[in-house]
């Protein structure tokens, strides 16, 4: 899995934090998410997917290998 | 545009009013009528207080593709737009907030204030929202009894964190828990205007003082920092100061107030619930309370900016759009059951914080400040029980958030 995280459009809602913490985090000074593993392990898949479902943003995007 | 009362929605019969009032027999419900819309139409035109016409979005995934579709606009002042009550165009002409705003304005706004609402710093106030909560369950219990749990706890815990977070002094609770409520208020034109002009007035020189003395909080970093530097207008932070403290108090408290009930009435989730100390357990049990009850009940307000095509349906540019999350987040076609509390149930994907660029900013703060407080106060008060009538408990059928006035409770 690929994982594509658009910081411009991410809005803050850290609904990806609370998600998939491994893979993703959020900067200090603005709350913008930052993607700290763009090729997570297969445990996270279920996590990440739910991730990219919930961020309301829609600016993480995933390619399944 | 479109006429609106002949027909794109292919429905019969007259529009309906919206919003309908929740059954007070039935108070975690949608109300009955929301749910009949849902199962005839997933978009059907409503009549709101003032005579116009909105599409109503009442089933998930029509609701959550346009609450992100970029034809989709927030503006209160562009034309079309389905204002809540009287009086709700005359205060967005005197203050706009951010979440009535498209972007890049909107995104500008939003982004100054995003930093102390981030997951990791939200987690770091647990410990103090801990000791508030057992605070003020001591307060409570060393007090008469019964108690209205809405004044007594419910109130008192979001407005301490939220006036520590702004820099507003608490001192000044009951001013400001007044002027919020009645800012809510969606019938009464006068009571709102009249609120928001005092909440202006305080919050301006609030600004002030913080420009004068900054303390360590959100307010004076503001100040010192956007405001000082040019970069954001003083009206500008004035108005971002009322929007959090207005969504500060009201929200979680009602969630507090009207999830314990829900629970009082449930008491074999309840029993559940105080029977756990899994973290993950407690925060599903949140999640699942935040859908079951979905207290913003005037819908998510929008218009379209251009035509935009849903099933057999056009919403028309320039046409009002209601996105009715309490009915959303009770689409069976996504939660199975959804009448039926089940905190053991995954509701994470619920929409009780809305959906798109304008999904609430302090949700990450209403999460831990639940998760404190459904995992302590029913293990501390093991006897809390219901001091009334629950069907003729005074609900807030007359506000944009659902709740409960007063909750009477005996321990």
């Amino acid at each position: 899995m690929r994982v594509t995280l658009h910081q411009d459009k991410c809005v803050a809602s850290g609904q990806c934090v609370l998600a998939a913490q491994d893979v993703f985090d959020q900067r200090d000074e603005d709350g913008v998410a930052v993607l700290l593993d763009d090729n997570p392990p297969a445990e996270a898949h279920d996590d990440v997917r739910h991730a990219a479902a919930v961020c309301p943003a829609l600016a993480i995007t995933l390619a399944e290998s | 545009m479109t006429d609106t009362l002949t027909d794109t929605s292919g429905d019969t019969g007259p529009e309906p009013a919206y919003p309908i009032d929740r059954s007070p027999r039935c108070p975690f419900s949608p109300p009955a009528g929301l749910r009949e819309l849902q199962s005839t139409a997933p978009l059907r035109k409503v009549q709101l207080w003032d005579g116009s016409g909105a599409w109503l979005v009442t089933r998930y995934e029509e609701l959550r593709a346009l609450a992100q579709d970029p034809r989709i606009s927030s503006d209160i002042l562009r034309p079309g737009y389905p204002h809540v009550g009287v009086g709700s165009l005359e205060r967005a002409r005197r203050q706009t907030l951010f979440i009535s705003m498209d972007d890049p304005a909107h995104a500008r706004l939003r982004r100054l204030v995003t930093a102390p609402f981030a997951v990791k710093r939200i987690q770091a106030m647990r410990p103090e929202i801990q000791r508030l909560v057992d605070e003020l369950i001591d307060t409570m219990l060393a007090g008469p009894c019964p108690a209205n749990l809405v004044r007594e706890f419910a109130l008192p815990l979001p407005s301490l964190v939220i006036c520590r977070l702004l820099g507003v002094p608490y001192a000044d609770h009951a001013f400001f828990q007044r002027n919020s409520a009645a800012l809510l208020n969606r019938n009464s034109a006068d009571q709102a205007t009249e609120a928001q002009r005092v909440l202006m007035d305080y919050l301006d020189q609030l600004v002030g003082e913080k420009l004068a003395r900054p303390a360590d909080d959100l307010l004076s970093a503001l100040a010192t920092g956007q405001v000082a530097a040019g970069l954001l207008e003083r009206r500008e932070l004035t108005a971002i100061a009322i929007l959090l403290l207005v969504a500060g108090h009201e929200t979680t408290a009602n969630m507090i107030s009207l999830g314990t009930l829900a629970l009082l009435r449930h008491p074999d989730q309840l029993d559940a619930l105080r029977a756990t100390d899994d973290p993950a357990r407690v925060a599903a049990a949140v999640e699942e309370l935040l859908r079951h009850l979905t207290i913003v009940q005037s819908g998510l307000r929008r218009v379209a900016l251009e035509d935009i095509e849903i099933g057999d349906r056009v919403i028309r540019a320039g046409e009002a759009v209601i996105l009715a999350i309490d009915a959303a987040n009770h689409d069976a076609a996504v939660f199975s059951e959804p009448d039926r509390l089940d905190l053991g149930r995954d509701a994470r994907h619920h929409v009780a914080f809305g959906y798109g660029v304008h999904q609430c900013l302090g949700q990450q703060l209403a999460r831990v400040e639940l998760q404190v407080v459904y995992s302590t106060l029913y293990r501390r008060v093991p006897t809390l029980r219901l001091a009334a009538d629950p069907t003729e408990l005074p609900y807030k059928h007359d506000s944009i958030v659902y709740g409960v006035h007063e909750l009477p409770v005996a321990w």
